[in-house]
């Protein structure tokens, strides 16, 4: 580490490591280096050649981007290498370059959706110069079909190959390649397959000219005319940074933000794509359901309703369930005004699932940080398939495998993950044997120094959870993974709004009801009112016979059953904290607001409170807020993960509880592209969906 | 070149013959595990000689056999362009160089012919299916330009004459003999030497001028039937000259440094380590065909006696010894 060289750049003198590339040398002294090609998370190619500098010495300028610090020679009297980016070589040289790249560019900003946030334009602007020598004819490329996300107009590649690496490195899937040579090579699939990645968005991202550019966003708008807000995503548990781009009242697309702790500057398709369904099955005013049909109704008479049934009923026959969407204000609220109701029956969690606050917050998060997946040397995924739970974070742990230096071991079902691991077998008897020993994998988690384990909500959310998170935990501990320094027990949540609900203690109270109970899965329905936050999950066919008051955003699942639907706001439509899966609190903000008559649903909530007589005491979301951090203070440090306490998450393991059943785990993701009321209601996912899983008949609901 | 893109009509399936198959699986066998995509060129190769052309399902197959992504293969497929993407002529694909040298020497004349006898375009199959042509950069037989190469052999110093007489031969089922056309030993000046003509400094003995074997009459190769029933060349690359070529299979790159190589033990146990044909008689026969002298000496010298002389000469040497001493003994006989 402590090995540096110095080097002068532009008369300036920089001390680097000897493993940086000039490029980074330069930029480390503060010098700007056009680049194509190069980029930070990709492997370097050198093959665009924008980034030439003159390096005193070497008889031509060279690619920076390839060029290792380490093989820079001293000058003739041991002097240190000295860098040129501005001196009149680098420029001709640059000014070549430019001028070859453009020889092919169809240079068609004008209808270029890429145009003013495109890498050529900028660089051609700085960098080139004003007229070209070319006369002959440009080239022309026939655009591809690479998938129904990613549109391509091929006559603009520079060929920087970055889209390939990416597949092929990053994603983990070699789809895209180069065929031909020289002015015919040409990117696409093999004989144009769509491609399968989970995260192939972000060629779109890392594309730096017009070549391939989102196809559902494509002649939709002008990166100038839109409002960008930067927020968090709520598809998975990862809360990735997003920047919400809007126009109006629309939501025109959403582009990842870099956030190195999170998602690098990674987001999956159904985060990047998701927007249309923004814009479809929205609920914008209250219905009521009368005579079995349900009608449009005015907030008063919605809320009069609700305020008959809550009042009728027994505070022990009332319940709330949180949906996985949900944000922590919304929560709190709901939470208050339950509690304000008598009610201990309230959940956040899925049916079954043994997550308990009072089990600290270590047994419900994911304790070694994604960042942490890359200091990982063995990882064992227990019933998840993170491919599909959680894309950003698969990409992750395809890092650290393709390092070279972690072994990975799944008990699960065994599915595509994108890097090689040791299927141990399918069900909890398989965990069982593992940690008798019976497996070679136990070795490896031993000797690991920091080995992980990752449970997924496929071996949780079931009847014999909590044995099978005692058994995990217990693993866990006889591994050594509870260092100083390390906890490598980690809760893969694949819903944005779990682990909030679950810091907030959104769980049944003293004699409280669970979900599985309120939802009528174990026996008859026991409730009278049940309020539905955005809870789009959960089948309702057996408890026909409760009053649901469904709050959210779309018409799904929840509100085709509900007897009251309030209208809500989306994600991109209010202010929130989402709590991620590792228990970072991040802020998501209101890029546009809810249509029609929705409401931010805390305000729902509190205006509900009014009419059943039991205010809450907030009036705006300040004195939410300021409630909920006296409630509990780690909702002050947004961004942070805060303490994770260890010590109900060691006393978990020394119950292990009842023997498991033998029902293999199964991922609680089928489908990665339908897995929220947004995303279903969102044409995009449903084509990505049906061509992932073929064509299927429509789910009669 | 254009931009390369796989036929449209493709054949339902591709599978190696048995020979082939055993032949590949050895051929993975030689790269470590986890190199086996290393091994796709030459399987490409050896299904474009099975097949005469670059099949859809051929890269699938091949693609499956290494476990690397189809698109990889296909980017190797369509990077080079001696992998025919569409089918070329079952009796003869000819390659008319029209490089430089070529192009001086008159191949345009020759690609005149092609579009004659063959058809109008590159890449396009004759009325029959017999004959397919394109233009290729350099092959490296400018001495002897303008030349065309034929599947594995190539016909040099051609005039649309000759050139013709080797299509009719073609069309005719013989193969013609490769090399030079013309009444010369390989690239030698063809109005006899004009320089090296004394041999040893002060020695009055003049080399002659080699004599030309007899052409093309029975030396018709014989041509294999592929695994589906098409008709394929049997040869590998074989040198130019295949009087050359008898001792030294799978060795293109030898025309030059070839006797200097063969003289020393090392050079032999060397290219006894190559594979042969194995398994492939026919081609055997036919590369042992033209002189079957062994010799691995510039050999075409016809006297016996001097050329077992070489031989010994050769055998008798030290491992470390120079190529340059080799070659000057060869000369001093």
């Amino acid at each position: 580490m402590a090995d540096t060289r110095t080097l002068i750049v532009d008369g300036t003198e920089v001390e680097v490591p000897v493993t940086y590339t000039l490029l980074q040398a330069c930029e480390a002294a503060g010098a700007e280096i056009p680049r194509f090609c190069f980029h930070e998370r990709l492997s370097i190619a050198g093959n665009c050649r924008m980034c030439l500098v003159e390096l005193k010495g070497a008889p031509k300028p060279v690619a920076s981007c390839a060029y290792a610090v380490r093989d820079c020679r001293p000058g003739p009297n041991g002097e240190p290498p000295q860098v040129l980016t501005k001196s009149p070589l680098t420029k001709k040289a640059r000014e070549g370059v430019m001028e070859f790249l453009l020889i092919n560019h169809p240079l068609d900003c004008p209808i270029c959706d890429q145009g003013g946030e495109c890498d050529l334009q900028d660089q051609a602007m700085a960098y080139g110069v004003d007229t070209s020598r070319f006369e002959e004819n440009k080239r022309a490329v026939e655009n591809k079909y690479i998938g129904p996300l990613v549109k391509t107009i091929m006559t603009r590649c520079i060929h920087c190959t970055r889209c390939v690496r990416f597949t092929t490195e990053v994603a983990g899937v070699s789809e895209l390649g180069a065929t031909g040579r020289g002015e015919d090579m040409e990117i696409t699939t093999f004989l144009e397959r769509a491609m399968t990645s989970e995260l192939q968005g972000n060629v779109i991202d890392l594309c730096p000219v017009g070549a391939l550019t989102s196809r559902p966003y494509a002649f939709k708008a002008r990166p100038w005319e839109l409002n960008k807000t930067e927020s968090i995503d709520v598809m998975d548990a990862l809360g990735s940074a997003i920047r919400v781009d809007s126009r109006n009242t629309e939501v025109m697309r959403i582009l990842p933000r870099t956030n190195e702790l999170v998602n690098e500057e990674w987001i999956s398709d159904k985060t990047r794509f998701v927007f249309d369904g923004l814009r479809t099955q929205r609920l914008d005013r209250p219905y009521l359901r009368e005579n079995g049909r349900l009608r449009a109704a005015t907030w008063q008479e919605a809320f009069a309703a609700i305020a008959d049934k809550v009042k009728a009923a027994a505070p022990e026959k009332l319940g709330a369930i949180a949906g996985d969407l949900a944000n922590v204000e919304e929560m709190f609220a709901l939470k208050e005004l339950m509690s304000s109701l008598g009610s201990p029956n309230i959940d956040c969690r899925e049916p079954y699932s043994p997550l308990h606050p009072k089990n600290g917050r270590a047994s419900y998060v994911f304790g070694s940080t994604i960042a942490g997946i890359e200091d990982a040397d063995a990882i064992l995924l227990i019933g998840t398939n993170p491919r599909v739970e959680a894309a950003v974070l698969n990409s992750r742990i395809r890092k650290v495998w393709r390092a070279g230096q972690t072994q990975i071991g799944l008990i699960g079902e065994p599915a595509d993950l994108t890097y090689s691991y040791a299927h141990l077998g399918a069900g909890p008897s398989s965990l069982d044997s593992l940690a008798a020993g019976e497996l070679d994998f136990l070795d490896v988690l031993k000797k690991a120094e920091r080995p992980m384990i990752i449970i997924g909500q496929g071996a949780l959310n079931r009847a014999d959870g909590a044995s099978i998170l005692s058994r995990a935990v217990k693993l866990a501990d006889s591994i050594g993974a509870f260092g100083e320094e390390w906890n490598g027990f980690n809760v893969l949540h694949t819903a944005a709004a779990r682990v909030g609900g679950l810091d907030l203690g959104f769980v049944p109270g003293e004699g409280g009801l669970a979900t599985a109970e309120m939802l009528g899965m174990e026996g008859t329905a026991p409730l009278d009112v049940l309020f539905l936050l955005g809870a789009d999950e959960y089948k309702l066919d057996a408890i026909s016979d409760t009053f649901k008051v469904y709050i959210g955003s779309h018409g799904d699942r929840g509100a085709h059953g509900a007897d009251v639907i309030l209208p809500g706001a989306a994600y991109t439509e209010k202010s929130g904290t989402y709590v991620n899966t590792e228990g970072r609190a991040q802020m998501a903000n209101r890029a546009i607001f809810p249509p029609g008559q929705a409401r931010e649903d805390w305000s729902i909530l509190r205006a509900l409170s009014a009419v059943v007589g039991k205010t809450l005491p907030f009036d705006s979301l300040t004195e939410l807020r300021n409630r909920l951090a006296e409630s509990d203070p780690r909702y002050l440090a947004l961004d942070e993960i805060g303490d994770v306490a260890m010590d109900g998450l060691k006393s978990l393991s020394g119950h292990a509880g009842e023997k498991p059943g033998s029902e293999p785990f199964v991922s609680c993701v089928p489908d990665f592209f339908l897995t929220n009321p947004i995303a279903r209601a969102s044409a995009v996912m449903a084509e990505c969906s049906s061509l992932r899983l073929g064509p299927r008949a429509e789910a009669a609901e | 070149m254009a931009v390369r893109r796989l036929a449209e009509q493709q054949p339902d399936s591709f599978a190696f013959t048995p020979e082939n198959s055993s032949w590949a699986e050895k051929e993975i066998a030689k790269y470590p595990e986890g190199r086996q995509a290393s091994a796709v060129i030459s399987l490409l190769w050896r299904a474009q000689e099975q097949e005469g052309w670059v099949t859809k399902p051929a890269i699938e197959t091949i693609a499956h056999m290494l476990a690397m992504p189809e698109i990889r293969v296909l980017e190797v497929a369509t990077f080079y362009t001696m992998f025919h993407l569409a089918p070329v002529g079952t009796k003869a694909h000819v390659q008319v160089c029209g490089t430089t040298p070529c192009m001086l020497r008159g191949s345009d004349e020759l690609k005149k012919v092609c579009q004659r006898r063959i058809a109008e375009h590159p890449h396009e199959v004759s009325a029959d299916g017999a004959f397919s042509w394109e233009e290729v950069e350099c092959l490296g037989a400018c001495v002897n330009a303008p030349m065309v190469q034929i599947f594995s052999d190539t016909y040099e110093d051609l005039t649309p004459e000759s050139f013709e007489a080797i299509l009719d031969d073609f069309a005719a089922g013989r193969t013609p003999r490769p090399g030079t056309q013309v009444d010369r030993q390989h690239s030698a000046p063809q109005s006899g030497l004009t320089s090296l003509t004394e041999i040893d400094g002060g020695s009055e003995q003049v080399l002659r001028d080699p004599p030309r074997g007899a052409p093309v009459e029975g030396k018709a190769r014989e041509r294999v039937e592929g695994g589906n029933g098409a008709s394929v060349p049997a040869g590998k690359p074989t040198p130019a000259n295949e009087d050359l070529a008898g001792g030294v299979p799978e060795e293109p790159q030898q025309a030059v440094g070839r006797n200097e190589a063969a003289a020393t033990p090392s050079g032999k146990q060397e290219l006894a380590g190559r594979p042969t044909g194995a398994g492939r008689p026919d081609e055997e026969a036919a590369r042992s065909e033209p002189t079957d002298t062994g010799s691995e000496n510039l050999g075409a010298e016809p006297h016996k006696e001097t050329t077992q002389e070489q031989a010994e000469k050769g055998a008798g040497r030290e491992p470390d010894k120079t190529s340059r001493d080799a070659s000057g003994g060869t000369d001093k006989k």
